[in-house]
């Protein structure tokens, strides 16, 4: 299985996602924003980082690359696609998830390493975990508040689509303590969090086993393998 | 060369953080007239040519379409600078 993954200027996770990618035992190749080119993945991540300085908003003008017009058609034909904190952003702003990510309420960038629930475990990005599974996974953002109007959170809690949700502490006053969303389909889901931070034993978050030992975010890359398997 | 300016602000409903950053210094610089700011965005479209309804539409679109997001901003004014 080949993941792609999009290579932005401004990214910063491109390689990270590419390592998460391979532990997981698939084969990653990286894409470049300004082509018009999937050359033919099997799934796409949008990894984070800072996509043009986050000039205008964050991700909009990244939203608009070449390789988006691919990228929009190969998600509404159903290609995993999975949106990581400036790539969830790219995904609001191409308006593949509803709802959009504003300033941290409390001002400030924040680092910490997260607890979130998967709240939904169908999407392709998520078989691997149980619901409701709690894990944790770095979290690294200025922009990641989630808003949506009333109407818009009432349809993603009614019909399912909160993937994932901040448990113990709401680290930017997103709505609903909405760490991520899928899409109804569930190919697309984008989240503030870094899986792909928390991959490798020795690197990831502290687990009460071993200092930086945690690896919860290998299942995302895992799950995804297993979907275009079978 | 003639110019288009689009104005857009945060939603009024939502808080604005960065706002509410410089409210809060201008309450410590003293300035105790100011009790709130909201923060947007000014941009100033040069036009190749005289301005017309037709290029004002298609800056009120560029405006809706690409200068804001409309889930947490609006376009509170397109209009030619004089």
């Amino acid at each position: 299985m080949r993941i792609g993954v999009i290579t932005f200027p401004g990214s910063l996770d491109d390689r990270d996602a590419q390592r998460a990618i391979s532990l997981a035992g698939a084969e990653p190749v990286a894409l470049w924003h300004g082509e018009h080119d999937l050359h033919g993945v099997d799934a796409i991540v949008l990894p984070g980082g800072f996509s043009y300085g986050d000039y205008l908003r964050c991700g909009a003008i990244a939203s608009h690359s070449p390789i988006m017009a691919e990228v929009i058609d190969a998600a509404n034909k159903g290609m995993p696609v999975l949106g990581i904190c400036n790539g969830f952003q790219m995904l609001v702003e191409a308006h593949l998830l509803p709802g959009g990510l504003i300033r941290n309420d409390h001002g400030k960038f924040v680092r910490r390493d997260q607890v979130i629930r998967v709240e939904n475990n169908t999407t392709a990005w998520t078989t691997d975990f149980t619901a409701g599974e709690e894990i944790v996974i770095p979290l690294k953002n200025g922009e990641g508040g989630y808003i949506a109007s009333d109407e818009t959170l009432k349809q993603l809690e009614g019909d399912g689509l909160v993937a994932f949700r901040y448990m113990g502490v709401n680290p930017n006053g997103s709505l609903n303590d909405i760490a991520g969303l899928t899409n109804p389909r569930g190919n697309v889901v984008g989240l503030m969090p870094h899986p792909e931070h928390a991959v490798e034993a020795g690197f990831g978050p502290n687990t009460e086993v071993r200092m930086r030992s945690g690896v919860d975010g290998l299942k995302f890359f895992t799950s995804v393998l297993e979907g275009v398997l079978s | 060369m003639p110019t288009i300016v689009v104005e857009v602000m945060p939603k009024a409903e939502l808080l604005d953080p960065a706002g509410k950053a410089v409210a809060g210094a201008l309450a410590r610089l003293g300035h105790t007239s100011f009790t709130n700011v909201r923060i947007g965005k000014r941009f100033e479209l040069t036009v190749e040519g005289p301005v017309t309804d037709a290029t004002l539409a298609q800056a009120q679109t560029i405006a809706e379409e690409i200068l804001s997001n409309q889930v947490i901003e609006d376009v509170t004014a397109v209009f030619e600078a004089k």
